[in-house]
């Protein structure tokens, strides 16, 4: 019955008005576009020092001539932020389900975790790569690596598994208590609960954050460019002071944004289509 | 108090004595006994706040009470070293919120106890909660997730969670009190059947119809202790207690 449907007149009528409306608010977005964006034009090229400004930051040959180097540092970069993230990942997860250990024996290491976590997420993540970075080196531990690349890493994962294990314990926290009461009233112990009922739930209740938070450590695993490991903004260094001219930090901005854009795009995407629906209903999305 | 009830032949399935359990200052349960023979059906009634919930909970170990005897079968639960996850898995309990896990399907739902607490193998499990929950009515809604049905669907859901584990106790809290209206039916409809299987059952409700229906014993819960028991005419329909007759005419104005 319903396939037979010929739209009424009344039907065409207003569908042929919102066509004319989407239309319309088309080109009001195109107008202005144009305009702000030859507004911009004019004040950057009409500016007294573009040209020399120009020359310093967007030397076209410059840009090919570095491309490589830095590119070859970004592979670092994304090799850090992949390494650092898995551990971050599953190190911020063992601390939090850590916390919420009640057994006697385990105090000392709810101690040492609330401990870790609140210095690490109150430290600058700068500073704890300067410690990190020169002081453990400092002390000769023969096993070890001191690579800046190692060192580096290491500093990023203490900080971000810090950060994670906070976000994780917010997710354990906004599981509802009616969940843990449903799972013990079946007679799963504790810990069978804390698995298989809070820390599933909490993991996806907190996935839009984990997700804004693997896309932040991505951009500051440029920081171990401090402890001298040429990753992307170290070589964009290297190349600038061998020529004086600027264009290779351009570049690696530019390969930055290559990678964080479609990234920061595809987790927005994913939260949208997980909208603000309950974490029950967010689950289901997750699972098909 | 009430005329005489026959003596049981055995000793309770449950058997609940000086029950006291308080909320900081707040005195909920106040010197409460009860008594759940095997394969009856107890209903509880009282007011908002009468502690129906709590006594429930209680039973179940799912709150800590300040004194008194929870015996099953002879043993006291409340006992700190009696084994609390042993003796939960021996009941099952029916929350008035269903409090399915919203992250698993309705088959993962039911068949989790079973595998993780009564060491069934996967499908054993399967076998038993799939026959189960055909029997509910849910035997198309198998692998829907809880937010895919509708309240009525998901009490049943909860019922046979509880059910499919053989609970010698099944303690129901409230469990058609979120639903719609038509829905109310085909929950209690579930729960007379299995009355008249011999399952033992203690239920809070507000369900007046329910308790004349299937109810062996009626209590009132007031003020902390069961007031009024005895068989649902009596207690129903010519209660001896005026705080009785007050809740009962409250509820039928
Ligand atoms: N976790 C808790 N913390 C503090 N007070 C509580 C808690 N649970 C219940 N109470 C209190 O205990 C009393 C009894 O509550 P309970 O839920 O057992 O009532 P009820 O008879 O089930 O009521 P209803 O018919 O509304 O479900 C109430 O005064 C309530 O405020
Ligand atoms: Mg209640």
């Amino acid at each position: 019955m319903s396939g037979q449907w010929t739209p009424s007149q009344r039907a065409l009528a207003r569908a042929a008005y919102r066509r004319g409306r989407r239309r319309r608010s088309f080109l009001v977005a195109l107008a202005s576009t144009v305009v702000v964006a030859v507004l911009a034009f004019v004040v950057l090229v009409g500016s007294p020092g573009w040209d020399r400004a120009r020359e310093a930051f967007f030397d076209p040959v410059e840009f090919v001539a570095v491309l490589p180097a830095v590119a070859q540092g970004l592979w670092l970069n994304l090799r850090v932020w992949v390494v650092a993230g898995v551990i971050a990942v599953v190190g911020g997860l063992a601390l939090a389900v850590a916390r919420t250990t009640t057994a006697p024996a385990l105090f000392p290491l709810r101690a040492v975790v609330t401990i870790y976590i609140d210095v690490f997420r109150g430290v600058p993540v700068l500073l704890v790569l300067l410690l990190v970075g020169f002081g453990l080196p400092a002390l000769r531990l023969p096993w070890l690596p001191i690579t800046a690349t190692f060192l580096g890493t290491l500093a990023i994962v203490l900080t971000y598994t810090a950060y994670l294990a906070e976000i994780f314990r917010a997710g354990i926290e906004s599981v509802h208590p009616s969940q843990v009461a449903a799972a013990r009233a079946l007679g799963l112990t504790r810990g069978q609960t804390t698995r298989r009922v809070v820390v599933p739930q909490a993991v996806r209740a907190v996935t839009p954050a984990l997700l804004n938070m693997i896309v932040a450590l991505q951009k500051d695993s440029g920081l171990i460019s401090i402890l001298g490991a040429v990753d992307a903004i170290r070589a964009a260094e290297i190349a600038v002071s061998g020529s004086y001219n600027f264009t290779a930090y351009v570049v690696a901005g530019f390969l930055f944004l290559l990678i964080s854009v479609p990234l920061t795009r595809l987790v927005d995407a994913y939260n949208a289509r997980r909208g603000g629906r309950g974490v029950g209903a967010a689950m289901v999305g997750a699972i098909r | 108090m009430t005329g005489p009830t026959p003596k049981p032949l055995r000793p309770p399935l449950l058997r609940v004595a000086g029950l006291r359990k308080s909320f900081g200052t707040n005195l909920v349960l106040d010197d409460l006994d009860l008594d759940v023979a095997e394969h009856s059906c107890v209903v509880l009634i009282g007011a908002s706040g009468s502690g129906k919930s709590t006594l429930l909970r209680a039973v179940d170990l799912l709150e800590e009470v300040d004194d008194g005897v929870i015996e099953l079968r002879g043993v006291d639960l409340a006992d700190p070293w009696v084994d609390a996850n042993a003796a939960r898995a021996r009941m099952g309990m029916v929350f008035q919120s269903y409090n399915l896990f919203g992250h698993m399907s309705v088959l993962a739902n039911v068949t989790l106890a079973p595998r993780l607490v009564h060491g069934r193998t996967k499908e054993e499990a399967e076998a038993a909660a799939v026959a189960m929950l055909e029997r509910v009515g849910l035997g198309d809604k198998i692998t829907a997730y809880p937010d895919q049905l509708s309240g009525g669907q998901q009490q049943r859901a909860a019922i046979a969670r509880a059910l499919v584990n053989g609970p010698e106790l099944l303690l129901l809290d409230e469990v058609t009190s979120a639903l719609d209206p038509e829905l109310v039916g085909e929950v209690l409809d579930l729960l007379a059947e299995l009355r008249a299987e011999g399952t033992t059952m203690l239920v809070a409700t507000h369900e007046m119809g329910f308790a004349r229906q299937a109810a062996d014993l009626v209590c009132f819960l007031d003020g902390g202790r069961v007031l009024e028991s005895g068989p649902p005419e009596q207690v129903l329909g010519a209660p001896e207690q005026p705080r009785t007759r007050e809740f009962l005419a409250r509820l039928h104005a």
